[in-house]
């Protein structure tokens, strides 16, 4: 049990525990159910994404273009529907985005797995890229009248809960991300082809070694990423009962600065489901709740902020005391 | 292990990326000439694209300084709207309407000044947190970049600040030349300046090659690289001014596609991404091309398709770029490694 | 008698016209311990990287478990249970210790997932096969050196291991430590494994093994059992006949000030009560074993291990080295001990290397660097030391081991120290070169600067020095005059514990 609770994850639990308190105890509100509904409506979109991202920075690089994979697949898939198969339910939908995702990850891997080449300007670069063409060659208006099956599965409730005023909702997308998550635990923690992504991230000349093929599995990271990716733009398309080809792009930093918080290491090998789990609802609780105890929605960028600074310097400096006092054992 | 190779000077990649730079550059230029006749060569179009190129131009000399180091600073755009936000603030609060009404002779300055200082702030804020806490720049700097953005946020709450007061600045050319280009040729020969003929840009030069070995030869690693990230703060805070004195506003998410052109431009003008190698002139060259590419394509584009989504096109085109000159760079690599 | 698993015979190799081995034929027994002895760059990391495969032999045959192979593969070589331990155990310091010692097992199974109670199971099997204790559940990254090093053989062996070659495995081992080691090693022996050692520590050479193989310039010199060696006929081996150097005699005058005075020096875990002085024209030499202390306190001096007590005296005045810029101030230069990562900028040039101390001060018109300036100054130091080049604006790397050293040299002597430290200044460097800089060093001292060279090269000390220091567990032991002594003797003092 020991492998799930390191102390990087009590630590972000215990200041979502606080954080929580501080703003409950202002606010009430923050504990009823419709606010805990909203909040899980939030970070259905995020925790799909994180997942992907955490795999990504755990295998050492970083991704930036999982944002316009998604909305890139979220508005094809939308016209799809639409012009093609306006009788197809919303499984179809979700499998048609999945592809479109895989496809554009496999682009990522191509350049970053044949030519080696580092994955922070590959993925600015496909960013820039798919959303260039989603925009310029398939679409730049927002589809406003998506397809009956969007609609039905935007208006589903999994729970509903009756309040004084209306009722709470719990999407059934939270399924989706739930699902995610499970399988992404599995993956990472049981199959070898996770515990590839661990080696390569930790070492990645003893990975060769040991017999790993690590362009193949780069293959695998950049390709399931954008899959989930697709699954992600999909949800969030749906939860919005709209397809913008403007939307989405923009989140990626709140992903990472939710990722990194969890105690993914940019440096690989590091990072865990369940650390990123709770660093996504410490980012949606700073981002939705801070309002509640009366600090203004402007602020939600600088608390990303100093999220990712917090989340990077203390370990950082740590790493650094440590080299300082163990510099011989550097010797050659 | 230490067999001595006797090949004389193989052509020298870093040396001979300007000259390769400069006929790509010539080519397109005279490409599009030819294609697009008088549209795009022309007084006018050249004036047009000469207003255009000082923004993003400048803003490529702040990755250009942490790229050298080995590092990169993504903030440099959030730092030019905070500090482009400074400027228009203190100049509509002291001379805009309803303002104190302080004189303009006295307010352009003030602005000047806050802006530059407040992105000499970001700047050093950004060299501690790399330098001194050790962040992983890319980190670093992606917090940082949020952290400026959203500190723009809380001061305009959202909207654009207006203030036309800098417009001569934007609009203003002396003997016929744009202001903003003089401010782009000042920088590129001060840089030149810096990087050629001073202790500091040897020393980052240095420190992007190979820093064990920078602090095995004395060179202050946390010095160095506090003043590459602070400079490259203050090129966004005049990067920043150019924006407000262009647009006549200050807004939060101005000039969010100018982190994937700047590292295009470094990329493409043969800067190494893992550090110690390139060139103003390959940068100024770069510059150029990407100027030319982005109307040509633009002007190619409205005539081909005659739709305004023409514009995204070049969003496209970058990211590709940037992926094909990659590619380009290492198979260049590659083959000179195999060649020693 | 014994089953061989490895036999080659006539193995011939060079790199680019440099020849590397030339006729070596090894048998390598099942079930015996051999060691490798040889001084730098004698061939015999060559030797192990041909039997691992990762390297193709010119000529000669190589025989593993019976098979010839024409073309020897590193899968190959796996296949047939040969295991290199590397010195940097090739371990995933992020992953736990059971896991990194089934990983490759399971990896090589072709397993598609992980079945954590097999891995622990995997893991429990190998560690108790050498009888130690190890967390399984801890991460390798907290894991000592030792530790490490067991959970590399445990790895080794659940991939069959029937020959396991270790590359200096007791130099960063506490006494204990090697005691722990050598009980595991002679119990995989006792089962038929076969051991490859390569190690400096003669004694322990002559304790652990049963066939010693002695490699010098290339070749093998010098086979046979155990039994037919002492330590002074491996030295005599490993050394051979050298070219005669003229000793550098100089007798420090008690009444001159010191350059440098060190007293009760300490840094936690490495140095304690360290106390020295040396005067100008003086060449201290610092001897010791690899975790002696010896870099370390090139390093404490230098300014980049901070020092937690002691004080350090700089002609005659208090000197406070809390950084590289103050030992550069007050005028102390360091060669360091891996020239390609700490030495040089190798994709450089020469000339930007020679500079990289002075550029601060070839400054002209406006304070600006003045280019004239600073191309004097790199011709004039590729002259005078005589740097092998065509164009000081070649990178430093495309320059040979000998000449790269001198540039590193240069790079300090142009801004004029008072105190050189040279760790391991001739390591990888052809013999003419080696002589050579052992006159510059000599010149230097001649010339007023004090030198401290640190070493384990015993003919290089002894020629160069006057006075030599030996340091063991982090102190010094011993102070040595080269002319009361022999490389016997001084070899003997060395690896003694």
């Amino acid at each position: 049990m020991s492998r799930l609770f390191r102390s990087n994850e009590v630590l972000v639990a215990a200041t979502i525990v606080l954080l929580s308190l501080v703003i409950g105890l202002n606010n009430p509100t923050f504990f009823s159910v419709g606010n805990l509904f909203d909040l899980l409506r939030s970070s259905v979109v995020m925790g799909i994404f994180a997942m992907g991202v955490l795999i990504v920075i755990v295998s050492g690089g970083i991704d930036v273009s999982f944002t316009a994979i998604a909305v890139f697949a979220l508005y094809s898939t939308t016209l799809i529907l639409k012009q093609s198969l306006p009788d197809a339910s919303i499984g179809v939908g979700f499998a048609i985005a999945a592809g479109i995702g895989l496809g554009l990850g496999l682009i990522n891997a191509f350049f970053i797995a044949q030519f080696r080449l580092p994955t922070l300007i590959v993925s600015l670069g496909t960013l820039s890229m798919f959303h260039g063409f989603l925009l310029f060659a398939i679409g730049n208006q927002i589809i406003r009248d998506v397809p009956a099956a969007m609609e039905a599965f935007a208006r589903s409730a999994l729970i509903q809960v009756p309040l004084t005023r209306g009722v709470a909702n719990l999407h059934p997308a939270i399924l989706i991300t739930l699902g995610t998550i499970v399988l992404v635990w599995l993956l990472l923690n049981y199959t070898m082809l996770g515990r590839g992504v661990y080696a390569l991230g930790g070492a990645r000349e003893a990975a060769e070694r040991a017999g790993f093929n690590v362009p193949r599995i780069q293959y695998f990271i950049y390709g399931f990423v954008g899959l989930l990716s697709g699954v992600a733009g999909m949800t969030f398309g749906s939860l919005a009962r709209q397809a913008n080809p403007q939307d989405i792009v923009g989140m990626e930093l709140n992903v990472i600065a939710a990722v990194v918080l969890g105690g993914a290491q940019l440096t690989g090998g590091r990072g865990s489901v369940l650390g990123s789990v709770l660093g996504v609802i410490l980012v949606v609780i700073a981002s939705n709740s801070l309002v509640l105890i009366g600090v203004p929605t402007v602020w939600q960028r600088v608390v990303i902020g100093l999220i990712i600074l917090i989340g990077t310097g203390l370990p950082a400096l740590q790493a650094r005391r440590v080299r300082q006092q163990g510099y011989h054992r550097v010797e050659a | 292990m230490g067999q001595s190779t006797k090949r004389p000077v193989w052509s020298l990649a870093g040396d001979s990326q300007p000259l390769r730079l400069l006929a790509i550059t010539l080519l397109i230029f005279v490409g599009f000439s030819l294609v697009l006749g008088d549209k795009f060569f022309s007084i006018r179009n050249l004036q047009s694209m000469a207003v255009q190129f000082p923004e993003f131009g400048i803003l490529a000399f702040a990755i250009m300084i942490t790229m050298l180091t080995g590092g990169i600073d993504l903030s440099i755009v959030g730092t030019a709207n905070l500090s482009a936000i400074a400027a228009a603030l203190l100049l509509t609060r002291l001379s805009g309407e309803g303002g104190a009404g302080v004189a303009l002779e006295l307010s352009i300055p003030l602005a000047m000044v806050a802006a530059l200082a407040v992105a000499s702030a970001c700047g050093l804020l950004n060299g501690l947190l790399v330098a001194r806490a050790g962040i992983t720049p890319i980190l670093a700097t992606l917090g940082t970049s949020s952290l400026y953005t959203g500190l723009s946020y809380v001061i305009t709450g959202g909207p654009a600040i207006t203030t036309t007061q800098l417009a001569f600045i934007g609009n203003g050319a002396v003997a016929g030349v744009p202001i903003p280009v003089i401010v782009f040729v000042v920088l590129a020969v001060v840089f030149a300046v810096l990087l050629n003929r001073t202790a500091f840009g040897f020393n980052v030069y240095m420190l992007g090659t190979n820093l064990r070995a920078a602090l095995f030869s004395g060179i202050d690693d946390v010095k160095v690289l506090m003043r590459a990230y602070w400079l490259a703060g203050v090129i966004a805070g005049i990067a920043g001014i150019i924006f407000l004195a262009r647009v006549n506003s200050a807004k939060p998410e101005y000039g969010s596609s100018f982190i994937l052109l700047t590292v295009l431009i470094a990329i493409l003008g043969g800067i190494r991404y893992t550090g110690g190698f390139g060139t103003v002139a390959g940068l100024v060259l770069s510059v150029l091309t990407i100027q030319f590419l982005s109307t040509g394509l633009n002007m190619l584009m409205l005539e081909l398709s005659g739709s305004s989504a023409a514009i995204f096109f070049r969003q496209f085109a970058w990211g590709g770029l940037l992926l094909a000159v990659m590619v380009v760079n290492d198979y260049v690599e590659r083959r000179r490694q195999r060649a020693i | 008698m014994a089953k061989p698993i490895v036999r080659l015979a006539g193995i011939h190799k060079s790199f680019a016209g440099v020849r590397a081995l030339q006729d070596v034929s090894v048998t390598l027994e099942e079930g015996t311990v051999h060691c490798l002895v040889g001084e730098n760059g004698c061939g015999k990391s060559t030797l192990i990287k041909i039997i691992a495969g990762v390297y193709p032999r010119d000529s000669g045959t190589v025989e593993i478990g019976g098979t010839l192979y024409e073309r020897l593969h590193p899968i190959d070589s796996i296949r047939e249970g040969i295991q290199v331990i590397y010195q940097d155990f090739s371990l995933f310091p992020n992953l736990t210790v059971s896991e990194n010692i089934a990983l490759n097992e399971q990896l090589a199974a072709g397993r598609k997932f992980v079945n954590w109670a097999h891995v622990r199971r995997v893991a429990q099997d190998a560690i108790s096969q050498l009888e130690v204790h190890l967390p399984l559940d801890a991460r390798v990254d907290e894991m000592s050196v030792a530790n490490k090093q067991l959970i590399a053989i445990a790895k080794a062996l659940r991939q069959n291991a029937r020959l396991i070659i270790m590359d200096e495995p007791t130099s960063a081992l506490t006494e204990r430590e090697i005691r722990t080691l050598f009980t595991v090693i002679g119990k995989l022996q006792r089962r038929g494994i076969a051991f490859l050692f390569v190690s400096h520590k003669l004694n322990e050479v002559l304790e652990i093994s049963q066939s010693i193989l002695v490699m010098r310039n290339g070749q093998v010199v010098s086979a046979g059992q155990v039994s037919e060696y002492d330590t002074a006929r491996l030295i005599y081996e490993m050394t051979g006949q050298r070219i005669a150097e003229n000793a550098y005699e100089f007798t420090p005058d008690p009444g001159q000030p010191a350059l440098l005075r060190v007293r009760g020096l300490a840094v936690p875990g490495v140095l304690q009560d360290v106390s020295f002085a040396l005067q100008a024209h003086e060449i201290v030499g610092v001897t010791g074993l690899l975790g002696s202390g010896r870099t370390e306190l090139a390093l404490a001096l230098f300014g980049m291990l901070p020092m937690t007590a002691g004080d350090i005296e700089i002609d005659g005045k208090p000197a406070q080295i809390r950084s590289v810029q103050d030992a550069i101030a007050h005028g102390i230069g360091y060669v360091p001990e891996d020239r390609l990562t700490e030495g040089l900028f190798l994709e450089q040039s020469i000339g930007r290397n020679v500079v990289v101390r002075t550029i601060e001060t070839l400054r002209g018109r406006l304070g600006l660097t003045d280019p004239l300036q600073v191309q004097r100054q790199i011709r004039d130091w590729v002259t005078s030391l005589r740097i092998k080049t065509a164009d000081p604006d070649l990178p430093v790397k495309t320059l040979s081991g000998g000449n790269q050293q001198r540039v590193v040299v240069a790079k300090w002597l142009a801004s004029r120290p008072h105190l050189m430290i040279l760790n391991g200044p001739t390591v990888g460097v052809d013999i003419g070169s080696k002589n050579e800089l052992h006159e510059l060093i000599k010149r230097l001292a001649r010339a007023g600067m004090g030198l401290l060279v640190i070493s384990d090269d015993i003919p290089e000390l002894l020629q160069t020095c006057n006075r030599i220091l030996l340091m063991r567990n982090g102190t010094i032991v011993e102070e040595i005059l080269p002319r009361q002594t022999n490389e016997n003797a001084l070899a003997a003092k060395l690896i003694e514990d």
